[in-house]
């Protein structure tokens, strides 16, 4: 019996040492090339993003013809789920199979979290382009020597925003945010700035992420708010004016900068128009570089570039720019979180360099959801244009480095709603 | 005589993954370790559904209560990184039972498809708590395990953890076998056969079915311990639906009452998930087929093939003879 079992299933059991003969050759034959992990969502509600994200380092290998300075780049995608645990489990595939130098990418912030670890336990490079976890370079930094980034803190716009909103006169604002790390980070900073300069943030709602219906949540909103406080992310950005809209509600609404981010602006109707929110990048930016980027990237992928595909342009561009010092030659971890910190570029979102901690210091911006022609597009489009700017914003904003890190971690219950009502 | 073969089996194929994995590529150690972690949860539920009749859809609860409780004790309390490792199973395992000794109170009394309902509420209740109490769990970031036990072995090399894991996963295979082949676990068998019937004769069938449900919990309980310490994060991504959905085809995809099969569905879906997806994009066509083809020509599961084939063979001799028999008599 057991004989004719082999029999039957003797070739699946070739064909599959085969495999793995050939992926671990395949993994060990190479030598001067380098090989890049990237992680993002494929599947499930983010996989929009996620194409958004890896479409932008594409694009940049693309342009160079995969080449780094001479180093030729293998860049494996492995799709994440949008999932902690699975993001995890596939860049352990992407050290352990493919020993890729560095790994890149994950799109929430909690995601970040669970992937710094990995990074230290393999000693393995990771660059968090999008996960804006604010602690991977703030208070836990120290335990995550591997951990670059080229993306963002959470609450570093909104810092300023806090600010530009005390400017605007506003006293009282309802915050409303998706209930996980991101969401309290965005809120905190946003909270903590505009409350040390007179504002009241005066009702916190946490709705899920992934949320779709803010039926039970909308009419909970304190009627004598001055302004509306948001941060939405993925689907979630295209329901909630639409629902805040259809409830007629008219109050001046702030955002998170993924709340209205060139990926979900397409599929927005007018009910955004108007609407404010900050963040590093926005594809109305008016300069020749962000021209260039947004016209080729439109003509490649038929859209317009959100930050997702921006902040991966720029790693990969700031990546080459690592090779093309040591000559297309991978120099170690540790050299080359080294040589990443010390890169300054300009890049479509404006003059970018790092601070001490391994977090970007760049351009804030202010933008307002406007209709109008960009760019010689010929049809009235949305874009969030740029009213405000903020130069060179660094992860601390005015606060000061150890003032800012004595304080807890913004989360669900921090800074505390004093004011809440 | 046939479950005499079918042990030797199992006993060859053991002894085969002790020797052959430490040759293995990092990646693929990790991955069957995983598989095992994944077998003992499938065989726990195996216990339910395959012995008692009971399909439970919460079973990742207990995964997670282990796994919670695992990553609390390591990062608030610095406990269980040291020979204190194996307080900890003990604790997992406890934290599993009691948690099932709990909802088996309101789950026990159901049946069929109002049980999977309790089970997949009740399940549920452990998610929102891993999502919501954010201080104690970390809400959605979940919570970072510092780095694996060391006590004189050090767990932190994987092939050491793969014993581990091997060890723990033996055991269970061999004390549940024990169960289900004892007189409790006969009458288990008889309670999913026809449950009056065994009322009848005598039997509380309730304290039957909350006994082998609280021992599912304990053995689920077990693998979350041995999952936290795997994956290195605990995050409510692991308790959810999807989990305790996955653990139940690992058990229908192998076979159910086979406790074995669980262990092969565990590793098939795990390599099917987590090494064919490598290779293809479309990996999740190929998942789903392999459910299609095995509920539609294997509704016993992957361990129903070697019975079907000895099945044809038997027949096709049974053919052969009455053959013979015709030109004999010719």
């Amino acid at each position: 019996m057991i004989s004719r079992l082999i029999g039957k299933f003797g070739w699946k059991l070739m064909l599959g040492c085969l495999a793995v003969g050939m992926s671990v050759s395949q993994a060990a034959g190479a030598a001067a090339e380098l090989r890049i992990g990237f992680l993002a969502p494929m599947t499930g509600i983010f996989a929009q993003v996620g194409k958004d994200m890896s479409n932008g380092f594409q694009m940049y290998l693309d342009e160079v013809g995969g080449d780094f300075a001479g180093a030729k780049v293998n860049f494996i995608v492995e799709d994440n789920e949008g999932k902690p645990p699975v993001a995890v489990r596939k860049a352990e595939k992407l050290i352990r199979q493919d020993k890729v130098q560095m790994f890149i990418g994950g799109l929430l912030a909690s995601t970040g979290y669970a992937l710094a670890p990995v990074s230290t336990r393999l000693k393995t490079v990771y660059i968090a382009s999008i996960p804006a976890a604010d602690d991977l370079t703030q208070r836990e930094a120290a335990k995550y020597p591997y951990v670059i980034r080229t993306g963002w803190t959470s609450s570093q716009p909104n810092h300023p925003f806090g600010e530009w909103a005390c400017e605007q006169g506003y006293k009282r604002i309802v915050a409303i945010a998706a209930d996980y790390a991101f969401g309290y980070e965005v809120v905190g900073g946003f909270q903590k700035a505009f409350e040390s300069c007179g504002g009241k943030i005066i009702q916190k709602i946490w709705p899920p992420l992934g949320t779709k219906d803010f039926g039970p949540y909308i009419p909970t909103f304190k009627k004598d708010a001055d302004a509306i406080f948001t941060l939405m992310v993925g689907p979630m950005s295209l329901q909630f004016p639409k629902q805040l809209a259809n409830a007629g509600i008219k109050k001046p609404v702030l955002g998170g900068g993924t709340s209205y981010d060139e990926f979900v602006l397409p599929s927005m109707g007018d009910e955004v128009l108007g609407h404010v929110s900050a963040l590093q990048y926005s594809a109305a930016l008016d300069t020749p570089k962000n021209a260039a980027f947004v016209k080729k990237y439109r003509e490649k992928y038929g859209k317009v570039p959100s930050y997702y595909s921006e902040s991966n342009y720029t790693t990969a561009q700031m990546i080459h720019e690592v090779f093309k010092k040591t000559k297309g030659k991978w120099p170690g971890s540790e050299k080359f979180i080294e040589m990443l910190s010390a890169i300054k570029l300009d890049t479509a979102r404006g003059p970018v360099y790092l601070d001490d901690m391994k977090n970007p210091v760049h351009n804030i911006y202010i933008r307002k959801v406007e209709k109008r022609k960009m760019f010689g597009y010929d049809k009235d489009e949305l874009w969030n244009t740029v009213i405000k700017t903020y130069p060179n914003v660094g992860q601390f904003w005015k606060y000061g480095k150890t003032e800012f890190l004595k304080q807890p971690v913004y989360s669900r219950d921090y800074p505390p709603c004093k004011h809440c009502e | 005589m046939k479950s005499r073969r079918g042990l030797l089996t199992v006993i060859g194929l053991l002894l085969a993954l002790l020797i052959i994995t430490p040759f293995a590529s990092s990646y693929v150690i990790v991955l069957i370790t995983y598989a095992l972690v994944f077998a003992i949860l499938a065989m726990s539920l195996d216990i339910l559904l395959g012995y008692t009749g009971l399909p439970s859809l919460g079973q990742a609860a207990y995964l997670g209560m282990g796994a919670y409780l695992t990553a609390i004790l390591a990062t608030q309390y610095d406990f269980g990184l040291g020979w204190s490792f194996w307080v900890v199973i003990l604790l997992g395992i406890l934290v599993g039972a009691l948690t099932a000794a709990f909802f088996g109170l309101f789950a026990i009394r159901a049946t069929g498809v109002y049980f999977l309902m309790i089970t997949l509420a009740l399940g549920q209740c452990v998610w929102g708590l891993a999502y919501r109490w954010n201080s104690v769990t970390g809400g959605d970031n979940g919570i970072n395990l510092p780095p694996r036990p060391e006590f004189g072995i050090d767990l932190a090399n994987d092939v050491t953890y793969f014993y581990v894991v091997f060890g723990c996963f033996v055991v269970s295979l061999l004390t549940l076998y024990i169960l289900v082949k004892s007189p409790f676990g006969r009458s288990l068998e008889g309670i999913r056969e026809r449950e009056p019937r065994m009322r009848i004769l005598g039997y509380n069938t309730w304290l039957h079915k909350y006994i082998a449900f609280v021992i599912a919990g304990g053995y689920g309980g077990l693998a979350g311990v041995l999952w936290a310490h795997l994956s290195g994060l605990v995050s409510p991504g692991d308790v959810l639906l999807t989990t305790s959905v996955d653990a139940l085809l690992m058990v229908v995809l192998g076979g159910p009452g086979t406790l074995v099969g669980g262990a092969i569905g565990a590793a098939v879906i795990v390599f099917l998930r987590d090494y064919l997806s490598t290779m293809l994009p479309w990996w999740q066509y190929v998942l789903g087929g392999v459910y299609v083809l095995t509920i539609l020509y294997l509704p016993g599961g992957l361990m129903g093939i070697p019975e079907r084939i000895r099945h044809r063979r038997a027949r096709s001799a049974s053919q052969g003879e009455t053959k013979k028999l015709k030109s004999a008599s010719h």
